[in-house]
């Protein structure tokens, strides 16, 4: 039964509890609190041999199970595989006589988006959402999306540093009703369409992400909620190269992940022309090369224009 | 296997009932008909205690459903929550059925191993989204659910997206109690979509009767099913025949 007011012992397990598989054996020593969800908790845990893993335990049975198929389905792409991988999957009977189902994967240690770009600037962001945005690809191909990609559910991990998402409880299947949803990230709250798992739905919430790193109070709906999306973009100094990029994800624009990585390097290659230094060059030719540059921009946001208006 | 069509019915209401039926036993003789009921019990700021909303988990365990407590900004994403939770639930319940009659009767998804459950729950959830349903919405109207009314209505705007992003069939209809003569009134009869309904949710009745028994009784009825209503009244024959009435 749904009910908030009896947290069971699986959200409650102290540091130090040692739970041991009732299918494999395999023991875990609990270490500390990674975070708290709707389906279940995730744990930092040892296991026997010292290594340390994430470790998912819930008391809803459904929902556990279908993260587990899940997981395993992810494991199945060849090479990197998207999303955490998953090790071990267990039941652990509890002191207080339930049935606890868990399973162990990989812990991606990392720091969390927003500090991250606090720390080392804003300027990585287009980066890191097109290494997400590469992630995403792979998951599409396979036919999954995301679903509830937010800035909870994703890290940037050190070395190499890179935008992970590490939560798979909202992967849905292509063609379904997508199974989890954060209202923020949500196209259909915003009124910018429903809720069926599609690629767009993932490009969506992935502006909505940049959105929210840009916004960490968020803001209310209005009566025009796509028109305010827009104006919000606009608004943002941090987003204004990417506000193209990001107006089109919000808009549906996109139907792949590629195609909006693609716009997205375009204007990561921008940027760095921009940036280069310009004082060792000569002045007349540095000149030049500004017209050249505002020539080819003015160029290419024409065959943009172009394109949308011929789509 | 085929799901068939599940039949849900939503009460959402703040209060304790305190007219007609005794809501429980109206519930538990409408799960017999195979229709779930779900209960929304709905806070008031300050409201923490909650005392008057224990009737919600009762009505709820005797109607074979879910039932959530919750404060008005949260009802949108329980609203749904509760909904898929529910059918998850029922649909559990059909394949549970099927592993027992087939591997026995201490047989359930939870005693099985792992890899076998997922297998299972693949099945759950591919009925989940391909059954259809018709879900009949109950919203308490009285007085003090005025304010709450708006967030209701977008709640249920919602729920509509949800579920017509599913791959099976929907309909819903939405019943408000107390009505003027009958415990309820009609707000909308059974449909595909839910976008319209910002323009027929009613003024709201200001009474202090609160009659959730007589009303879940009348959205039964509304399911076209007679025979509850025959068992009921033999109910309230054999009782009386005990007090010697």
């Amino acid at each position: 039964m749904l009910n908030q007011s009896k947290p069971t012992l699986a959200f409650n397990l102290k540091p130090g509890t040692r739970l041991v598989g009732k299918w494999k054996r395999n023991s875990y020593v609990i270490q500390q609190v990674l975070g708290k969800g709707a389906i279940g908790a995730v744990y930092l845990a040892k296991q026997s041999d010292k290594k340390l893993v994430a470790l998912k335990i819930s008391d809803k049975v459904a929902s556990i199970s279908s993260e587990i198929n899940v997981l395993q389905k992810l494991a199945k792409v060849r090479g990197n595989s998207p999303g955490p991988s998953l090790y071990e999957v267990d039941d652990w009977l509890a002191p207080d006589g339930i049935c606890y189902p868990f399973y162990t994967m990989e812990y991606v240690q990392g720091s969390e988006l927003s500090s991250f770009l606090n720390n080392r600037g804003s300027a990585w962001l287009g980066l890191l959402l097109s290494q997400l945005l590469e992630e995403l690809d792979q998951l599409h191909q396979i036919g999954f999306i995301v679903g509830d990609l937010k800035l909870e559910n994703v890290i940037v991990t050190n070395s190499p540093i890179r935008l992970r998402f590490i939560d798979v409880g909202g992967v849905t299947q292509i063609g379904r009703s997508v199974k989890e949803y954060t209202e923020f990230y949500d196209r259909g709250y915003w009124q910018c369409g429903d809720r069926k798992a599609e690629p767009s739905y993932d490009l969506f919430a992935l502006a909505m992400l940049a959105l929210q790193c840009v916004y960490p109070n968020r803001f209310k709906k209005t009566e025009d909620a796509k028109g305010l999306l827009l104006a919000k973009i606009k608004q943002a100094k941090v987003l204004s190269a990417y506000e193209l990029v990001l107006s089109r994800a919000v808009s549906g624009r996109y139907q792949t992940a590629i195609s909006m990585r693609q716009d997205l390097k375009k204007v990561l290659i921008l940027q760095t022309k921009v940036e280069q230094p310009t004082a060792t060059v000569h002045k007349g030719r540095s000149q030049n090369r500004d017209w050249l540059e505002i020539f080819m921009f003015g160029l290419s946001s024409l065959i943009f224009y172009l394109l949308t208006a011929f789509y | 296997m085929q799901a068939g069509k599940l039949k849900q019915i939503l009460l959402i209401t703040d209060g304790c009932s305190n007219q007609g039926e005794d809501p429980t036993l109206v519930a538990s003789l409408i799960k017999e008909q195979g229709i779930t009921v779900n209960v929304i019990g709905v806070l008031d700021h300050g409201d923490e205690d909650s005392e008057s909303l224990q009737e919600v988990e009762e009505i709820a365990e005797s109607g074979g459903g879910v039932s959530q407590i919750v404060y008005p900004q949260r009802l949108t994403q329980t609203v749904q929550a509760v909904t898929k939770q529910a059918m998850t639930q029922t649909l559990q319940g059909v394949v549970n059925q099927e592993l027992r009659s087939i591997l026995g009767d201490t047989q359930s998804i939870e005693s099985l191993p792992p890899s076998q459950r997922g297998e299972v729950m693949e099945v759950v959830e591919e009925l989940t989204e391909t059954c259809d349903i018709q879900l009949l919405v109950l919203v308490d109207t009285s007085a003090s659910m005025q304010k709450k009314i708006e967030l209701v209505k977008e709640a249920l705007i919602d729920l509509s997206i949800s579920m017509n992003a599913r791959i099976g069939d929907n309909k819903f209809s939405i019943y408000s109690f107390p009505g003027k003569k009958k415990a309820t009134t009609q707000i909308l009869d059974w449909s595909t979509k839910l976008d319209k309904l910002a323009s027929v949710f009613p003024k709201l009745t200001s009474g202090g009767v609160t009659p959730t028994g007589p009303a879940l009784k009348e959205a039964l009825h509304h399911y076209g099913q007679a025979g509850l209503l025959r068992s009921l009244k033999r109910h309230a024959e054999s009782e009386q025949a005990d007090f010697g009435i």
